[in-house]
């Protein structure tokens, strides 16, 4: 079954942006995976067939994303999904953080979503459909120490999303953000055994979360049962927020 | 093709008008339903056919048909 439209979904080499990918591909939807790790690109390619288009992208280089959107354009069905999933951490506590660290998280995580949300829009609004969804966290809701920029980067998606919607709502778009819990991932498999155990014990569900239970919700939020959730900030993280 | 049929053909795609509804006096909002989202879009369109930038404030001026040619005119646009 194929949906005839493309989603753009970024950091879609590994991790969580892996599994929406392939939860996308399941749902009929063709997959432009954006990243800059080339290998993992290839490498997720091989994985999962020929609806998963792999575009080596840094997103902070406008020149470059503007060639990939176009490329996007011309080779792939037209774009009805923006998943905003890339992100990094470079974790200091405040009175520590450099100027560098603060700027790096901020340029990838929110206005990288930016500038990817702005090259690929005007495909859905032509469309009159589509679904945007940004991958924000529970540290932009509750904040983490030792993450103001991460936490900002990530509440600030929720203020796009939320001022988003207000734009285009009304063409049928529905724009939402999904903000994960503590889930197993390369972001948190590092974790000292000391944090990993007092994550644990503040998630009610009494386990951390896997990737695929973001992209299942995410797939959801872009399929038509979803179309009239629009403008919200939806949890998954085992009841640690609630 | 005319500059008038050209600018009328983007209008119809893009507003999801009838051509015989794209009259040189008709209204852009009022009469051919265009909302702040199909005006930037149309902007756009007009900058990326007639390879030009048109600022918002010249934006804000374009109201009826007849004005859009007429600016595209005074930008040296003849066909």
């Amino acid at each position: 079954m194929s949906l005839n439209a493309t989603a753009v979904v970024t950091g879609a080499a590994r991790g969580i942006g892996l599994e929406i990918a392939r939860k996308l591909i399941e749902a009929g939807w063709t997959v432009a995976a954006l990243d800059m790790l080339e290998d993992d690109l290839k490498a997720s390619a091989a994985e999962l067939g020929e609806n998963y288009k792999p575009y080596t992208v840094n997103i902070t280089d406008s020149i470059m994303l503007a060639e990939v959107a176009a490329a996007v354009g011309r080779d792939l069905p037209t774009v009805k999904g923006i998943v905003n999933n890339a992100g990094i951490t470079r974790d200091a506590l405040m009175m520590r953080m450099s100027e560098d660290q603060w700027n790096m998280v901020l340029d990838v995580n929110l206005t990288g979503s930016w500038k990817v949300t702005q090259a690929f829009m005007r495909s859905l609004i032509r469309a009159r459909e589509g679904s945007i969804v940004s991958v924000s966290s529970v540290v932009g809701l509750l904040g983490a120490a030792g993450q103001v920029n991460y936490a900002a980067s990530k509440a600030g998606l929720i203020g796009m999303s939320k001022s988003l919607n207000r734009e285009l709502a009304g063409r049928g778009i529905t724009v939402n953000v999904v903000a994960p819990g503590f889930i197993e991932s390369e972001m948190t498999e590092n974790l000292p055994e000391a944090v990993r155990s007092d994550y644990l014990s503040r998630i009610p569900a009494g386990r951390l979360g896997l990737p695929v239970e973001i992209a299942e919700a995410v797939t959801f939020l872009m399929s038509p049962s979803a179309k009239y959730i629009t403008g919200i900030v939806l949890p998954i993280d085992g009841g640690l927020t609630t | 093709m005319s500059l008038e049929n050209r600018i009328a053909e983007i209008i119809v795609s893009r507003l999801n008008v009838k051509p015989e509804e794209v009259t040189d006096i008709a209204n852009l909002k009022d009469d051919l339903g265009a909302d702040s989202l199909d005006m930037v879009d149309l902007m756009m369109d007009l900058e990326d056919t007639f390879n030009l930038k048109i600022s918002d404030e010249e934006g804000n001026t374009l109201q009826t048909v007849g004005s859009v040619v007429a600016f595209l005119k005074t930008k040296g646009i003849e066909a």
